[in-house]
C-alpha cells in the first residue's frame, strides 16, 4: 500500500471513532489524542480498528508509534513494506 | 397480555420521543431483545424487552413524545390466546423502518423521511440514504454539529441529578493511595502475549476491583429508597464517560464480579463506543448501582465526585503516576494510583468506606486473581 492509501485507511478509522471531528484540519505532527480529545478506551478502539482494516499485528509496545497521524502512516508503511506489501 | 411501557431511564426523566419500532405487530419478541429506540435529553438509547412473546399491537407512533409509563405496546405472553376480534387499544401504523442517525441527520438537514428511499436491511433507510436525498435536491449541506437541544437537555439532566444529590446525600468523602506495580507489570506482560484485539486495559482491573470489594462491603452497592437503604445482590458498575461534545452518562456494565477479565474488556469497548455514538440501551441506563470515574487521564490526581441518585457511593480514580514510595525501609519510584470514595452517610460510615478502600487495594496487588 502507499503512505496515501494508509493514510485514508488511519483518517477512516479515526472518523468512526471521533465522528464530529474535522479530520481536514489536522496536524499531522501533533498527538492525535490531544487533537481529538480521545481517551484509552477510543485508542484501543482505533488501533484494533487499524488492524482489522490493514490486517498488521500491532504489538503493545508498538503503540506509541500510533501518536501522531505522520507517525502512524509512517510505521503502518513500515509494517505493509514488511509484510511484502499484501494486504 | 403485557404492556410494555416507556420505562423511566434515570431518576430525572419524564418523557421520552420514540423514535424507531424495531418491531411490528405480529412479531416475535423474546427477552432481552431491543425493540424500540427512545430518544431523551441524554441520549438516543435501544429500549429492551423483558417478555418473551408476540407483538399484538403498538399504540404509540414513531416520532411522538410521551410520558414515562405510557403503554408503547402490548405483547401477548408466551401461551396466551391471540386477542380476538380485534384490539382493544387503537394500534398505528408502524412507518418504514428508519435508523436513528439516519432520523437525527434528517432532523438536522431538514428532510423529510417520507421523501426518502431506503438501502438498509429491509428497506430501512440509513443516514447515506438521507445524505443522498440531500444531495439530489442540491441543498448544501449543513457542517455536522451537535444539537444545541439535546446539550441543553443534557445539562438539564446532570443538573438535576447532581443538584439533588448535593442536597439530599450528606456525602462523605476518603481518599486512599495504591501502589499499581504488580497491576501495571502483570498487564505489561499479559498485553505482550495478546492480540490486539484481546488487549487489557488497566481502567477493567480497577472496575473489576471495584466490583469484588463490593462483596465485602455490600453498603456501598445499591440505592436510597423511601427513606431506607436497598442493597443489591447484582453488582451493576455505572461508568463515567465524558462525552467529547460536553456532559457525561454513566451507563452501566451488567454483573462485573461475575466476569472475566476478557469479557469485561470487550464489553467496556463497546459501551465506551456506543455511549459517544450516542446510542446505549435502556437497561445500562437504569441498572447502575454505583458508578465508577476515572479522571487520570485528564492528568487528575484525585477526584472528589458526587454520587448519583438514588445510588450511596461512587469511586473516582485519578491518574496513574510515578511516585515516591517508601516500602521495607527504601524508598523507590513506583506506579500509584489515587482512589477515592463519595459515600452516603445516611447508609454507611468511613470505618466500612475504608474498608472497602482496603480492599480495593488488596484486590489490585493480586491482579491475577482479578
Amino acid at each position: 500500500m502507499t503512505s496515501e492509501q494508509i493514510r485514508d485507511v488511519v483518517l477512516r478509522v479515526l472518523g468512526s471513532i471521533a465522528p464530529e471531528a474535522a479530520m481536514d484540519s489536522l496536524n499531522p505532527k501533533v498527538s492525535l489524542r490531544d487533537q481529538l480529545d480521545i481517551d484509552s478506551v477510543d485508542f484501543l478502539n482505533f488501533v484494533i480498528g487499524l488492524h482489522k482494516e490493514l490486517r498488521v499485528d500491532i504489538p503493545d509496545t508498538d503503540v506509541p508509534k500510533l501518536a501522531t497521524l505522520e507517525s502512524c502512516v509512517a510505521y503502518l508503511l513500515s509494517k505493509s513494506e514488511g509484510q511484502g506489501g499484501k494486504k | 397480555m403485557a404492556e410494555f411501557r416507556m420505562p423511566s431511564l434515570g431518576a430525572d426523566m419524564e418523557a421520552g420521543t420514540l423514535v424507531e419500532w424495531r418491531i411490528h405487530p405480529g412479531d416475535a419478541v423474546k427477552r432481552g431483545a431491543i425493540v424500540a429506540v427512545v430518544d431523551t435529553e441524554k441520549a438516543t438509547i435501544e429500549i429492551e424487552i423483558f417478555e418473551n412473546g408476540v407483538v399484538e399491537a403498538i399504540h404509540v407512533r414513531e416520532g411522538e413524545k410521551v410520558p414515562v409509563g405510557t403503554v408503547l405496546a402490548t405483547i401477548r405472553t408466551d401461551g396466551e390466546a391471540p386477542r380476538s376480534p380485534a384490539p382493544a387499544a387503537p394500534a398505528v401504523e408502524v412507518p418504514a423502518r428508519v435508523s436513528p442517525l439516519a432520523r437525527k441527520r434528517a432532523e438536522e438537514l431538514g428532510i423529510d423521511l417520507a421523501t426518502v428511499t431506503g438501502s438498509g436491511e429491509r428497506g430501512a433507510i440509513t443516514r447515506d440514504d438521507v445524505e443522498r436525498s440531500v444531495a439530489r435536491v442540491t441543498r448544501p449541506a449543513q457542517p455536522e454539529k451537535p444539537s444545541e437541544d439535546r446539550q441543553a437537555g443534557l445539562r438539564r439532566v446532570i443538573a438535576a441529578a447532581m443538584g439533588r444529590s448535593k442536597r439530599e446525600i450528606p456525602h462523605y468523602y476518603l481518599g486512599i493511595d495504591i501502589d499499581m506495580s504488580r497491576a501495571m507489570a502483570w498487564l505489561a506482560a499479559e498485553n505482550s502475549k495478546r492480540s490486539v484485539t484481546d488487549r487489557l486495559l488497566y481502567s477493567v482491573l480497577l472496575l473489576r476491583a471495584v466490583a469484588l470489594a463490593v462483596h465485602e462491603v455490600p453498603e456501598m452497592n445499591g440505592f436510597w429508597v423511601d427513606g431506607a437503604f436497598q442493597p443489591s445482590a447484582a453488582v451493576h458498575v455505572g461508568l463515567a464517560i465524558s462525552l467529547r461534545q460536553g456532559g457525561l452518562v454513566a451507563p452501566a456494565i451488567h454483573d462485573i464480579d461475575k466476569k472475566r477479565l476478557d469479557e469485561l474488556m470487550r464489553e467496556m469497548l463497546d459501551l465506551v463506543k456506543r455511549a459517544r455514538a450516542g446510542v446505549l440501551r435502556s437497561s445500562e441506563f437504569s441498572d447502575p448501582t454505583i458508578t465508577v470515574t476515572n479522571l487520570g487521564e485528564q492528568g487528575v490526581q484525585t477526584v472528589f465526585g458526587v454520587i448519583y441518585p438514588p445510588q450511596v457511593a461512587l469511586v473516582g480514580f485519578g491518574k496513574v503516576a510515578e511516585r515516591p514510595w517508601a516500602a521495607g525501609g527504601m524508598i523507590g519510584a513506583r506506579p500509584v494510583i489515587s482512589a477515592s470514595l463519595s459515600a452516603d452517610h445516611r447508609v454507611s460510615d468511613g470505618h466500612r468506606g475504608g474498608r472497602f478502600l482496603a480492599a480495593i487495594d488488596r484486590l489490585l496487588q493480586e491482579p491475577e486473581k482479578l
